[in-house]
């Protein structure tokens, strides 16, 4: 590594662990705390999960098995600590949470990774159905519907940390989801983690090169299954209770979203989408009952437009960046805005009266952003759909203003010769293009 | 002994529910390699559409119109969105029909609410059929086999008495080739995703009223017709057939049994503890273990066998 | 003569259902040999390179490698015992860069396995060798770039890279220079002759150029039968040979 790019990683690394400690001085309220140790959770869990995903060619759907049985395992951990039974030091508990993870995900692995491509999906498929049926099944082991709860607050007290407070715990989270992020990139920087790539890209090459791809993808499996334990473990001692949601196929289904709208081609995709889903599962949940339809219609749209996700279309202006010529895409990207405000306006209009109509349990009349609106007439009906229309055709106009911004620009970079950087940047193959299945 | 014919009834009768979905899922897979994780949600579609349309046009009006509606959702699906993410593979074609069907799960809240809908059997059917000792058999499970059979014999005289039977059985297992001879694919693939989204639709209509009707149907029929594919094998049809039957009378049969291993042990003489901790384990009936089964049978086939019994296949 | 021959095919036969591709192939290749297979094309030579290297499984008949034999053994394990191969079809990691394709090539020959407690920056022979081989490829420039943005005589040399990068003690080649220019073939030519040094090198090659000018020794395959194996003077004069594939010119 030679010295810029050191200092590049010492920047990147320092100043994230300096903005971890700092941003309880922003967000100091306990709300603002819980939704940011619930990110931090997140990017463990969608990070955990890329490893599987976008590094190594394997769709799963069974992922939160892993958290989920880590997090029960953690519970018990928690209560026998609370009995007084187990002596342990609550702050290493997501160790534990994470041997549990590796727990199954050795088995579960092996069973796995004996397929690859969609037989392997769908055996993740089963094995999360699996694992959500037996929590259900053994009341005695998983405290049936109502779960198990602990308390995070147990054992020696250090030095006035007893994780008692938001705050506290927010510290333990930010602090584990940091080791755990930079031991997931370090991975990436290993020989296991560099032919986990080379298996998703060729695995019949991967064996012409002397390596089994099968005995691959069992130890990249457990090993997100270990860092998946962690991520339950933390959302334990964060909620101090586990039930079946905790394994159920709505959070495998979660981080798979969080993974992809992030961006699954890039290390950091995950990071972003782990944080932008749970703000907006935090935030706009509260304005909107619709926010998980919205979230699929983001989600289909990625796929149809942006399939790299968030971090690919980051990465995509990096020859731009470099060249100092941004500003020239400023003009259209806020065309492209404006339009796409009217096109979400006039959704959000239209679902959002959808919901009005449906819900048994309505209050007297919706207000959209502060304008009173009466979904039983015809009114508002037709205005949320000419608003609707007119986003449509502005966006469609917007995007070629886009498109043709993107060319000019391009002609101009090529002109100016490939920087050696730039050739490593120049191809936007979608991931999901070479996230295949074959016969090994 | 009435428990076993009634059983029996039920059995078949959920098992030919089953394959009317899984038949549709089946040929697309067959022809376009996609396992489309939307078709349960085009099941709860129909049964939706069919209590809305139901109470304007009745249930038979209901009955044409919905699966045709479905028809027409489906075939605007692929057009405008499995042919966009066809080029990037089939995984990328398998989660964007997962997008789909969190976005139709979704809409349905949006339209009608998160209770469960009274969408209710129609009265001239709501009779009794036969009585056997002393349970009555329902009309209603009798015109679900009728209609189940009805449509699966159309579709078998379709697909091996018409021109375009014969294609679409071509296509089954050699898509290219048939492209290669000159007929027009995609239409074709349009045309089955279309079809098999009335086929669901049509499940739904009939089924939604004799089971439940709520939005976590899509989710809780959807596992076992995934079930139901693989392991009647890939892209076969008599495959699928004889997977659904099974797993249709498995499944009704299994809720039914209340012998757990305790019991096995017990006739053997050995007794169980309830300190011991296989005890939990050991408990647990047949009952009590019928919704993990079928995924069971999936993992354990996807390993030994990803065909399936008959499938031809394997991604 | 008491070597063992680097590589042995005894009766090797192929059927796809009732299609027999190869019909009973008998070859000995000694030790530092380098040996072409010619012939005209669906001869089966393809399908050969794949018998041998684990590809595909064989019909009947036995394949053996320095004496061992690797017959059914899959294909990571035959790598492991020193035979290492290259593509028709340019077959390489199209997300990786040039630098990272050829570590990957190099991670288990040097003991690495499937370790996760390594720095890849770190493991200085790797990347020497790594470095090497590129230079010796010409893709210094490229170090960066991914596979999936290179043009096509790059993604050939690239390919030959990772064939050659462990040093394998057989080094199979298929049809390394297919479509490549003359300059560009020479380049390879030169390159396969350099690092086939004091190794085992099986080539396929439709170019006869490359071939009477690289091999020491020539097999000919037609319908899956080896109608002649000598050395290349006595290929260019058999009737048999000219009649199937060379012709009179080369006569």
């Amino acid at each position: 590594m030679d010295q810029n790019q050191r200092f590049r990683s010492l920047f990147v690394w320092g100043g994230g662990a300096l903005l971890l400690m700092a941003l309880p001085l922003v967000f100091s309220q306990n709300t603002h705390l819980s939704v940011l140790s619930r990110m931090g959770i997140a990017v463990v869990f969608a990070l955990s999960y890329n490893m599987l995903f976008g590094q190594g060619g394997m769709l799963s759907f069974g992922h939160a098995a892993f958290s989920g049985l880590g997090a029960y395992l953690t519970i018990h951990a928690l209560v026998l600590m609370n009995k007084g039974t187990l002596a342990f030091p609550v702050t290493l508990l997501p160790l534990v949470g994470g041997l549990a993870g590796m727990l199954f995900s050795v088995p579960f692995g092996y069973v796995a990774t004996k397929r690859s491509g969609t037989p392997f999906a769908m055996i993740t498929l089963g094995i999360g159905e699996l694992v959500a049926a037996a929590v259900l099944m053994l009341p005695g082991f998983f405290g049936g519907e109502a779960g198990i709860t602990g308390n995070r607050v147990t054992g020696v007290t250090w030095l006035g940390i007893d994780y008692g407070s938001q705050l506290q715990m927010y510290y333990l989270v930010a602090g584990w989801a940091f080791a755990s992020t930079a031991a997931m990139y370090a991975f990436t920087r290993t020989p296991l983690g560099l032919l986990s790539n080379a298996v998703r890209d060729n695995s019949e090459r991967a064996e012409f090169v002397a390596y089994n791809p099968k005995q691959v993808r069992f130890l990249v499996m457990v090993i997100a299954g270990f860092f998946a334990g962690v991520s339950g473990a933390l959302a334990t001692l964060t909620y101090e209770i586990v039930n079946a949601e905790s394994v159920g196929l709505q959070s495998s289904g979660n981080v798979l979203l969080m993974a992809f709208i992030g961006g699954i081609g890039q290390f950091f995709g995950p990071i972003l989408g782990a944080i932008l889903l749970t703000l907006l599962q935090s935030v706009l949940s509260l304005f909107t009952p619709a926010w998980l339809l919205y979230i699929g219609l983001l989600f289909l749209a990625m796929m149809l437009f942006a399939p790299g996700g968030l971090s690919s279309i980051i990465v995509a202006h990096g020859p731009a960046w470099r060249a100092g010529l941004m500003l020239r895409l400023v003009p259209s990207y806020l065309a492209a805005v404006a339009a796409g405000a009217v096109l979400l306006a006039g959704t959000v209009s239209l679902v959002e009266m959808c919901y009005f109509l449906s819900d048994t349990g309505r209050p007297a009349s919706l207000s959209l952003a502060g304008i009173v609106v009466d979904p039983r007439r015809p009114g508002p009906w037709i205005t949320g759909g000419a608003v609707l229309l007119a986003g449509f055709v502005l966006v469609h106009f917007a995007a070629g203003m886009v498109s043709a911004q993107w060319q000019r620009l391009r002609k101009d970079l090529n002109a100016r010769g490939p920087l050696r950087r730039d050739a490593r940047l120049a191809q936007a193959v979608p991931p999901v293009a070479e996230v295949q299945g074959t016969t090994t | 002994m009435e428990f076993f014919i009634i059983s029996m009834l039920n059995g078949i009768s959920f098992g030919l529910l089953l394959f009317m979905l899984s038949s549709g899922l089946t040929l697309i897979f067959g022809m376009m390699g996609v396992l489309n994780f939307a078709h349960a949600s085009f099941y709860m579609l129909g049964a939706y559409f069919a209590y809305s349309m139901g109470k304007v046009t009745g249930f038979w009006g209901a009955l044409l119109l919905a699966p045709i509606a479905l028809g027409a959702i489906g075939a605007v699906v692929e057009r405008y969105g499995l042919r966009a993410v066809h080029k990037f593979g089939h995984v990328a074609e398998l989660l964007f029909t997962f997008g789909l069907a969190h976005l139709i799960d979704e809409a349905v809240h949006l339209v009608w609410g998160r209770s469960a809908l009274e969408y209710r059997v129609p009265p001239e059917l709501d009779t009794t059929l036969f009585t056997l000792f002393s349970t009555s058999y329902p009309t209603y499970r009798g015109f679900m086999m009728l209609v189940a059979i009805v449509m699966l014999v159309s579709i078998f005289l379709i697909l091996t008495r018409t021109r375009i039977g014969l294609i679409i059985q071509a296509a089954l297992t050699h898509p290219e080739m048939v492209q290669s001879l000159g007929h027009d694919v995609p239409r074709l693939f349009m045309l089955v995703f279309a079809g098999g989204a009335a086929l669901a639709g049509l499940a739904g209509v009939i089924g939604g009223n004799a089971f439940v009707t709520d939005p976590g149907m899509a989710a809780s029929v959807g596992s076992i017709v995934f079930v139901v594919v693989v392991i009647g094998g890939l892209g076969s049809l008599m495959g699928a057939f004889i997977a659904s039957l099974a797993l249709g009378l498995m499944q009704t049969f299994s809720v039914a049994l209340d012998y757990s291993m305790l019991n096995v042990l017990q006739h053997f003489g050995v007794v169980l503890s309830s300190a011991s901790p296989l005890f939990g384990v050991a408990k647990l009936t047949i009952a009590q273990m019928a919704p993990s089964l079928p995924f069971v049978l999936l993992i354990v086939m996807l390993v030994i066998r990803p065909k399936g019994l008959m499938g031809t296949r394997e991604n | 003569m008491s070597t063992v021959p680097a590589l042995e095919l005894e009766k090797l036969r192929k059927n796809f259902g009732k299609t027999q591709i190869i019909r009973g192939v008998d070859l000995k290749i000694e030790r530092g040999e380098r040996h072409a297979i010619i012939g005209p094309n669906g001869a089966g030579k393809s399908t050969l390179f794949h018998l041998i290297s684990g590809r595909i499984p064989l019909t009947e008949g036995q394949v053996r490698l320095n004496g061992e034999t690797i017959t059914g053994l899959p294909s990571y394990e035959i790598a492991r015992r020193g035979l290492s191969r290259s593509f028709q079809i340019t077959n390489v990691f199209p997300k990786l860069s040039v630098i990272q394709n050829l570590r990957c090539a190099l991670l288990w020959a040097h003991g690495y396995g499937y370790s996760f407690w390594h720095r890849l920056s770190a493991l200085k022979r790797v990347n020497e060798r790594a470095e090497d081989v590129m230079t010796q490829i010409r893709l210094e420039t490229r170090r960066d770039a991914l596979a999936n943005v290179l043009s096509y005589a790059e993604l050939r040399a690239l390919e030959i890279g990772i064939t050659i990068a462990a040093e394998p003690q057989v080094i199979m080649l298929d049809e390394p220079t297919a479509g490549m220019s003359h300059s560009e073939t020479e380049d390879a030519v030169e390159l396969i002759r350099r690092v086939s040094e004091g190794r085992t090198l099986v080539m396929v090659e439709h170019d006869m150029g490359v071939v009477f000018g690289l091999a020491d020794h020539i097999s000919v395959l037609v319908y899956g039968e080896v109608i002649a194996s000598d050395e290349p003077a006595a290929i260019r004069g058999n009737r048999a040979v000219q009649e199937a594939y060379l012709g009179t010119e080369y006569a």
